[in-house]
């Protein structure tokens, strides 16, 4: 890790100066858990961190007519002892759960679970984000890819967007503001979220001089049921090997409109809407549920080792459905 | 003699007698610790080197500007003054803004309780407390842990005899090696002060931030529990 500068603006404008055009000027700093690490392993490199908690209104929850806004530094933390959060969106409660560390909860900020990098082995190990060798094929599809894509994987990227976050938000509906030199602009959560085609290209849609500075859950999500279940490979801190969030706009026992969202299956989190549309007019139990987890694995495309994912998916739905209707089981 | 022997003794009682003499010899002995004789060695061998170490600074730091007084507030690459407020104490340092709070601890400080493992934010062995909550110090800089109150596990232990957490372990084989213990102590003690009532399948879900590789999970989820009661009892913080 090279020598940078480090700066703890008190204002977006202020901030948004720090930052350059090019990803290595500069580094938007928050939580620090994943870009200390990455600037620890050489995988990223930085003159400059910015320091983004100093900003004030960065760090609060608060409802409005348009729903409910949660600043880019609150921690996961503040997140999941927030009582309304709880009250409105388990779903959110399920994901921060899932991260079993209290260390990573007190530090990660809601800004950087959005934002971390994926934590495909061969991106980690310097090999890029895309994992080409010198003739520019995938050294993913020719090693070991038991923790990569079954969506999504046609293309070069074949990692895994890594936030329990993202699917979750996306299934919300949510909206996430990003401020650049040229003012605000709000980005639907499933398009903040991007497929990389070619080198350089990153897996959101942020430039180098933005910064994500809220998220809002669109109040007409409010009343929706909702759940994440996530797929661990153990009972301690790790990131899950597939998840399914849900959200059900529910008329007394019967879907009127469904979002069903898989994670950790693709470059980015992956609707499953042949899924949510089937639901519709259905009632959610043990049958309905498991069909709902055949139709959203419908399409996979499995790498050499990673056809377990197919099933783990599957089934992800299938619990998601139930544990949103009440049905909850470990 | 047990290989316990050698334990702080949970009734806080001292040695027989006789043993008395022997021991403040041995103590005497002990003063001169394996560290500052590590230490003592390492300037040694430091010295002969010096020359081209000091060659290498010298072309390193030229072009970098220094810090202090540049515009938009930016500070570093350079060294620059820190101050920390750890175990109560001021302690005022000079470091570069990507120095990690869990190196100035060990290398400028000498509170080498906080371990370095991982070195990512992932097996919890150099865990400290932020203003109460346990956060990784590997992947906290220094810089951005001025204004908040560090305690480290040198801080947590009373004058005498164990904090109840520390106890607990003893009392329940909650470690082997013992290399996680500190951070093991640091992430409970945390988790018991907003979780006064911690039930075991609690555990299993909320203290997943730190790795034993020995493998002493069963241990320390029982010393959690029994260490819940006696801090109820005595109050938290020694």
């Amino acid at each position: 890790m090279d020598a940078f500068e480090y700066a703890k603006p008190s204002s977006l404008k202020e901030a948004l100066g720090l930052l350059g055009s090019d990803w290595d000027d500069a580094s938007v700093f928050a939580g620090g858990t994943d870009l200390i690490s990455l600037l620890k392993d050489d995988v990223v490199d930085t003159k400059r961190l910015v320091n983004i908690k100093g900003i004030a209104g960065l760090n609060r929850v608060h409802e409005s007519a348009e729903g409910v806004h949660i600043g880019a530094a609150v921690t996961v933390e503040e997140l999941f002892s927030n009582r309304m959060i709880r009250e409105q969106f388990p779903a959110i409660i399920d994901a921060a759960e899932g991260i079993r560390s209290p260390q990573l909860h007190n530090m990660s900020t809601v800004g950087g679970w959005l934002c971390q990098r994926p934590r495909c082995w061969y991106y980690r190990n310097g090999f890029g984000l895309l994992a080409l060798d010198k003739d520019g094929q995938s050294l993913v599809t020719q090693g070991d890819n038991r923790y990569h894509a079954i969506f999504g994987n046609s293309g070069p990227a074949k990692f895994i967007s890594p936030s329990s976050f993202g699917p979750v938000l996306i299934a919300l509906g949510g909206e996430m503001r990003i401020e650049g030199p040229k003012g605000a602009r709000d980005v639907a959560a499933a398009d903040f979220f991007v497929i990389p085609q070619k080198q350089g290209e990153r897996e959101h849609a942020l430039a180098p001089n933005e910064i994500v500075t809220e998220i809002t859950i669109p109040a007409a999500s409010r009343g929706m049921r909702n759940a994440l279940y996530e797929v661990r490979p153990k009972e301690g801190l790790d990131w899950p090997l597939t998840t399914a969030a849900v959200a059900l706009r529910m008329r007394g026992d019967t879907v009127e409109r469904a979002r069903i969202v898989l994670g950790h299956v693709a470059p980015k989190p992956w609707p499953a809407e042949d899924a949510a549309k089937w639901l519709v007019g259905k009632t959610i139990n043990e049958e309905n549920a498991a069909k709902a987890g055949d139709a959203a694995v419908q399409g996979a495309t499995p790498l050499s080792r990673n056809g377990y994912k197919v099933q783990l998916a599957r089934v992800s739905v299938k619990r998601a459905l139930l544990a949103a209707v009440g049905e909850r089981r470990v | 003699m047990s290989p316990h022997e050698d334990k702080p003794r949970p009734d806080g009682t001292e040695k027989p007698d006789e043993k008395r003499e022997k021991n403040a010899q041995e103590k005497k002995l002990r003063d001169l610790s394996r560290r500052s004789f590590i230490k003592g060695a390492g300037i040694a061998s430091v010295a002969a080197s010096a020359g081209a170490l000091l060659a290498d600074r010298v072309l390193e730091a030229a072009p970098r500007p220094q810090s202090g007084g540049m515009a938009g507030g930016v500070v570093g690459p350079g060294e620059v003054p820190i101050t920390l407020k750890i175990n109560g104490q001021i302690r005022k340092l000079n470091l570069e803004p990507r120095v990690m709070l869990l190196d100035a601890l060990r290398n400028h400080l000498d509170l080498t309780g906080a371990k370095k493992v991982c070195d990512r934010a992932t097996c919890g062995a150099c865990t400290v407390h932020l203003d109460g909550r346990a956060v990784y110090s590997c992947t906290t800089l220094a810089i951005d842990a001025q204004g908040h109150d560090i305690t480290t596990i040198e801080g947590l232990e009373p004058k005498e005899g164990l904090h109840p957490m520390s106890q607990a372990f003893w009392n329940n084989d909650a470690q082997q090696c013992g290399f996680c213990t500190p951070g093991f102590v640091m992430a409970c003690t945390a988790y018991v002060e907003h979780e006064p009532n911690p039930t075991y399948e609690g555990l299993q879900k909320s203290l997943g931030g730190n790795l034993c590789r020995c493998g002493t999970y069963m241990g320390i989820r029982e010393a959690v529990l029994e260490a819940a009661k006696t801090m109820k009892t005595k109050g938290g913080r020694a």
